[in-house]
Protein backbone atom coordinates (compact mmCIF):
# COMPACT_ATOMS: atom_id res chain seq x y z
CA UNK A 1 0.00 0.00 0.00
CA UNK A 2 1.28 3.29 -1.25
CA UNK A 3 1.62 6.40 2.06
CA UNK A 4 1.48 9.94 1.23
CA UNK A 5 4.31 11.54 2.71
CA UNK A 6 3.43 15.18 1.90
CA UNK A 7 1.78 17.39 0.40
CA UNK A 8 1.39 20.71 -1.02
CA UNK A 9 -1.32 22.46 -1.57
CA UNK A 10 -2.98 25.88 -2.62
CA UNK A 11 -5.71 26.70 -1.20
CA UNK A 12 -8.06 29.68 -1.40
CA UNK A 13 -9.72 30.23 2.15
CA UNK A 14 -11.60 33.65 4.52
CA UNK A 15 -9.24 35.79 6.69
CA UNK A 16 -10.80 33.55 9.58
CA UNK A 17 -10.08 31.27 10.69
CA UNK A 18 -6.18 32.59 11.04
CA UNK A 19 -3.17 30.86 9.66
CA UNK A 20 -2.51 29.50 13.14
CA UNK A 21 -6.03 28.08 13.79
CA UNK A 22 -5.79 26.63 9.98
CA UNK A 23 -2.37 25.18 10.57
CA UNK A 24 -3.56 23.54 14.21
CA UNK A 25 -6.69 22.01 12.74
CA UNK A 26 -4.67 20.22 10.24
CA UNK A 27 -2.24 18.86 12.22
CA UNK A 28 -5.07 17.33 14.38
CA UNK A 29 -6.05 15.14 11.71
CA UNK A 30 -3.08 12.82 11.90
CA UNK A 31 -0.89 11.52 14.87
CA UNK A 32 2.46 12.89 12.97
CA UNK A 33 1.62 15.79 10.96
CA UNK A 34 3.60 18.90 10.10
CA UNK A 35 2.35 21.60 8.58
CA UNK A 36 3.42 24.84 6.85
CA UNK A 37 1.43 27.63 5.93
CA UNK A 38 2.52 30.45 3.17
CA UNK A 39 0.38 33.15 2.34
CA UNK A 40 0.45 33.87 -1.01
CA UNK A 41 -1.74 36.44 -2.02
CA UNK A 42 -4.36 38.45 0.55
CA UNK A 43 -7.95 39.98 -0.81
CA UNK A 44 -10.13 42.10 0.95
CA UNK A 45 -12.00 38.76 2.55
CA UNK A 46 -9.66 35.90 1.34
CA UNK A 47 -6.33 35.15 1.50
CA UNK A 48 -4.59 32.74 -0.91
CA UNK A 49 -2.23 30.16 0.88
CA UNK A 50 0.01 27.18 0.20
CA UNK A 51 -0.36 24.54 2.68
CA UNK A 52 2.51 21.98 3.15
CA UNK A 53 1.58 18.70 4.94
CA UNK A 54 4.17 16.10 5.67
CA UNK A 55 3.81 12.62 7.49
CA UNK A 56 4.17 8.84 8.18
CA UNK A 57 0.78 8.48 6.02
CA UNK A 58 -2.11 11.23 4.90
CA UNK A 59 -4.93 10.87 4.93
CA UNK A 60 -5.99 13.62 1.80
CA UNK A 61 -9.90 12.93 2.07
CA UNK A 62 -9.82 13.89 6.33
CA UNK A 63 -7.57 17.19 4.74
CA UNK A 64 -9.91 17.86 2.04
CA UNK A 65 -12.50 17.89 4.62
CA UNK A 66 -10.80 19.75 7.10
CA UNK A 67 -9.67 22.61 4.74
CA UNK A 68 -13.53 22.84 3.74
CA UNK A 69 -15.26 22.84 7.49
CA UNK A 70 -12.82 25.84 8.11
CA UNK A 71 -14.65 27.49 5.26
CA UNK A 72 -11.32 26.89 2.76
CA UNK A 73 -11.28 25.73 -0.82
CA UNK A 74 -8.83 23.71 -2.28
CA UNK A 75 -7.69 24.81 -5.77
CA UNK A 76 -5.23 22.56 -6.75
CA UNK A 77 -2.25 19.75 -5.48
CA UNK A 78 0.97 21.33 -6.38
CA UNK A 79 3.40 18.93 -4.96
CA UNK A 80 2.87 15.09 -3.54
CA UNK A 81 5.44 12.50 -2.36
CA UNK A 82 3.84 9.03 -2.24
CA UNK A 83 6.07 6.35 -0.80
CA UNK A 84 5.04 2.49 -1.83
CA UNK A 85 5.16 0.00 1.28
CA UNK A 86 6.88 -3.67 1.49
CA UNK A 87 3.18 -5.12 0.04
CA UNK A 88 3.68 -3.25 -3.32
CA UNK A 89 4.58 -5.23 -6.08
CA UNK B 1 -14.39 20.87 21.41
CA UNK B 2 -14.98 22.34 24.98
CA UNK B 3 -18.33 24.61 24.62
CA UNK B 4 -16.26 27.84 25.75
CA UNK B 5 -14.06 27.03 23.46
CA UNK B 6 -16.47 26.37 20.40
CA UNK B 7 -17.66 29.91 21.10
CA UNK B 8 -14.83 31.41 21.73
CA UNK B 9 -14.13 29.95 18.00
CA UNK B 10 -17.63 30.55 16.59
CA UNK B 11 -17.18 34.46 18.16
CA UNK B 12 -13.55 35.12 16.89
CA UNK B 13 -14.26 33.77 13.31
CA UNK B 14 -16.97 36.21 13.09
CA UNK B 15 -15.58 38.89 14.76
CA UNK B 16 -18.61 38.85 16.95
CA UNK B 17 -16.65 39.17 20.57
CA UNK B 18 -17.14 42.89 21.20
CA UNK B 19 -21.33 42.63 20.02
CA UNK B 20 -22.23 40.06 22.33
CA UNK B 21 -19.99 41.94 25.12
CA UNK B 22 -21.94 45.41 23.78
CA UNK B 23 -25.35 43.70 24.05
CA UNK B 24 -24.53 42.40 27.53
CA UNK B 25 -23.72 45.73 28.65
CA UNK B 26 -26.15 47.76 27.22
CA UNK B 27 -29.48 45.27 28.03
CA UNK B 28 -27.66 44.56 31.37
CA UNK B 29 -28.09 48.49 31.95
CA UNK B 30 -31.65 48.87 30.25
CA UNK B 31 -32.75 46.15 32.83
CA UNK B 32 -31.07 47.89 35.62
CA UNK B 33 -32.29 51.54 34.91
CA UNK B 34 -35.93 49.43 34.56
CA UNK B 35 -36.33 48.05 37.37
CA UNK B 36 -34.77 51.39 39.49
CA UNK B 37 -37.39 53.36 37.21
CA UNK B 38 -39.92 50.82 38.65
CA UNK B 39 -39.35 50.77 42.36
CA UNK B 40 -38.60 54.45 42.93
CA UNK B 41 -42.25 54.97 40.57
CA UNK B 42 -43.22 52.92 44.15
CA UNK B 43 -41.80 54.54 46.50
CA UNK B 44 -43.58 57.83 45.34
CA UNK B 45 -46.64 56.47 44.96
CA UNK B 46 -49.49 55.40 47.33
CA UNK B 47 -47.78 52.15 49.25
CA UNK B 48 -48.48 48.91 47.10
CA UNK B 49 -48.06 45.25 48.61
CA UNK B 50 -44.76 43.56 48.24
CA UNK B 51 -46.14 41.35 45.93
CA UNK B 52 -47.63 43.62 43.66
CA UNK B 53 -44.39 45.69 43.27
CA UNK B 54 -42.90 42.05 42.17
CA UNK B 55 -44.87 40.92 40.19
CA UNK B 56 -44.41 44.15 38.39
CA UNK B 57 -40.68 44.00 38.32
CA UNK B 58 -41.04 40.47 37.14
CA UNK B 59 -43.29 41.38 34.67
CA UNK B 60 -41.24 44.16 33.11
CA UNK B 61 -37.91 41.93 33.62
CA UNK B 62 -39.81 39.20 31.36
CA UNK B 63 -40.89 41.97 28.80
CA UNK B 64 -36.85 43.18 29.04
CA UNK B 65 -35.83 39.40 28.26
CA UNK B 66 -38.01 38.68 25.62
CA UNK B 67 -37.47 41.87 23.70
CA UNK B 68 -33.73 41.65 24.26
CA UNK B 69 -34.06 37.99 22.88
CA UNK B 70 -36.18 38.31 19.70
CA UNK B 71 -35.05 41.76 18.47
CA UNK B 72 -31.14 40.78 18.51
CA UNK B 73 -32.08 37.40 17.31
CA UNK B 74 -33.67 39.00 14.13
CA UNK B 75 -30.81 41.69 13.46
CA UNK B 76 -28.23 39.20 14.59
CA UNK B 77 -29.57 36.39 12.25
CA UNK B 78 -30.00 38.66 9.16
CA UNK B 79 -26.25 40.46 9.74
CA UNK B 80 -24.71 36.85 10.05
CA UNK B 81 -26.53 35.97 6.78
CA UNK B 82 -25.40 39.15 5.26
CA UNK B 83 -21.77 38.57 5.73
CA UNK B 84 -22.11 34.56 4.90
CA UNK B 85 -23.50 35.61 1.61
CA UNK B 86 -20.36 38.21 0.92
CA UNK B 87 -18.08 35.53 2.45
CA UNK B 88 -19.50 32.92 0.00
CA UNK B 89 -19.55 35.05 -2.92
CA UNK B 90 -15.82 35.87 -2.86
CA UNK B 91 -14.82 32.48 -2.13
CA UNK B 92 -17.07 31.82 -4.90
CA UNK B 93 -18.18 28.51 -2.97
CA UNK B 94 -21.61 27.59 -0.74
CA UNK B 95 -20.17 27.88 2.94
CA UNK B 96 -23.26 26.56 4.88
CA UNK B 97 -21.44 23.05 5.60
CA UNK B 98 -18.50 25.20 7.50
CA UNK B 99 -17.47 26.43 10.22
CA UNK B 100 -18.85 29.78 8.71
CA UNK B 101 -22.25 28.55 8.33
CA UNK B 102 -22.13 27.05 11.58
CA UNK B 103 -21.16 30.53 12.68
CA UNK B 104 -24.16 31.89 10.73
CA UNK B 105 -26.71 29.71 12.34
CA UNK B 106 -25.81 29.81 15.96
CA UNK B 107 -23.57 33.45 17.01
CA UNK B 108 -27.57 34.83 16.57
CA UNK B 109 -28.45 32.63 18.77
CA UNK B 110 -25.56 32.88 21.44
CA UNK B 111 -25.85 36.72 20.88
CA UNK B 112 -29.76 36.49 21.48
CA UNK B 113 -28.93 34.83 25.15
CA UNK B 114 -27.05 37.28 26.11
CA UNK B 115 -28.82 39.67 25.03
CA UNK B 116 -32.05 38.62 26.61
CA UNK B 117 -30.26 36.68 30.08
CA UNK B 118 -28.37 39.95 30.68
CA UNK B 119 -31.17 42.24 31.55
CA UNK B 120 -32.78 38.83 33.32
CA UNK B 121 -30.45 37.78 35.60
CA UNK B 122 -29.73 41.76 36.71
CA UNK B 123 -33.49 42.05 37.41
CA UNK B 124 -33.87 39.03 39.46
CA UNK B 125 -30.45 39.99 41.67
CA UNK B 126 -32.25 43.77 42.14
CA UNK B 127 -35.49 41.83 43.25
CA UNK B 128 -33.81 39.60 45.51
CA UNK B 129 -34.20 41.89 48.81
CA UNK B 130 -38.00 42.14 47.82
CA UNK B 131 -38.04 38.66 47.73
CA UNK B 132 -36.20 37.99 51.14
CA UNK B 133 -38.55 40.83 52.98
CA UNK B 134 -41.78 38.93 51.16
CA UNK B 135 -40.26 35.47 52.67
CA UNK B 136 -40.31 36.81 56.20
CA UNK B 137 -36.72 37.76 56.73
CA UNK B 138 -36.66 41.21 58.78
CA UNK B 139 -34.67 44.11 57.20
CA UNK B 140 -33.14 47.02 58.63
CA UNK B 141 -34.50 49.60 56.22
CA UNK B 142 -37.45 49.07 53.76
CA UNK B 143 -36.75 46.36 51.25
CA UNK B 144 -37.42 48.78 48.37
CA UNK B 145 -34.29 50.95 49.41
CA UNK B 146 -32.09 48.22 49.53
CA UNK B 147 -33.24 47.26 46.33
CA UNK B 148 -32.43 50.57 45.13
CA UNK B 149 -28.83 50.34 46.02
CA UNK B 150 -28.71 47.23 44.46
CA UNK B 151 -29.33 48.51 41.16
CA UNK B 152 -27.22 51.32 41.94
CA UNK B 153 -24.33 49.04 42.79
CA UNK B 154 -25.08 47.14 39.94
CA UNK B 155 -25.04 49.95 37.35
CA UNK B 156 -21.67 51.32 38.63
CA UNK B 157 -20.05 47.71 38.13
CA UNK B 158 -21.43 47.82 34.63
CA UNK B 159 -19.28 51.11 34.44
CA UNK B 160 -16.55 49.66 36.05
CA UNK B 161 -16.91 46.86 33.14
CA UNK B 162 -17.08 49.22 30.42
CA UNK B 163 -13.77 50.88 32.00
CA UNK B 164 -12.23 47.85 32.10
CA UNK B 165 -12.80 46.90 28.45
CA UNK B 166 -12.06 50.58 27.01
CA UNK B 167 -8.95 50.76 29.58
CA UNK B 168 -10.06 54.00 31.15
CA UNK B 169 -10.10 54.62 34.79
CA UNK B 170 -12.46 52.15 35.99
CA UNK B 171 -13.52 54.80 39.20
CA UNK B 172 -14.56 57.63 36.48
CA UNK B 173 -16.27 55.08 34.16
CA UNK B 174 -18.55 53.29 37.17
CA UNK B 175 -19.13 57.34 38.00
CA UNK B 176 -20.31 57.92 35.10
CA UNK B 177 -23.17 55.65 34.77
CA UNK B 178 -23.93 55.74 38.20
CA UNK B 179 -24.35 59.56 37.36
CA UNK B 180 -27.10 58.51 34.77
CA UNK B 181 -28.93 56.39 37.34
CA UNK B 182 -28.68 59.37 39.63
CA UNK B 183 -30.68 61.46 36.91
CA UNK B 184 -33.25 58.74 36.38
CA UNK B 185 -33.67 59.42 39.31
CA UNK B 186 -34.48 62.99 39.76
CA UNK B 187 -36.10 62.88 36.75
CA UNK B 188 -38.77 60.12 38.21
CA UNK B 189 -39.11 62.20 41.30
CA UNK B 190 -39.46 65.36 39.32
CA UNK B 191 -42.44 64.21 37.11
CA UNK B 192 -43.57 61.15 39.09
CA UNK B 193 -43.39 62.54 43.20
Amino acid sequence: MASVKRVILDVLKPHQPNALEFCQAIAKGGSDYRVELTVLEVDENTETVQVKVEGSAIDFEAIQSIINDMGGSLHSIDEVEVQSGADDG
Amino acid sequence: MKLFDKVSFLFRITSTHDIARRYFVVNGFDGALTMLGLIIGFLVSAPAELSVIISACLGAAIALTMSGLSSAYVSESAERQLALSKLEEAMASDLQDSAHGEAARRVPLIIALVNGLAPLIISLIILIPLWLAKAGIPMPVSPLYIAIAMALLLIFLLGVFLGNISGVSWLRSGIQTLLVAVLTMALIYLFAG
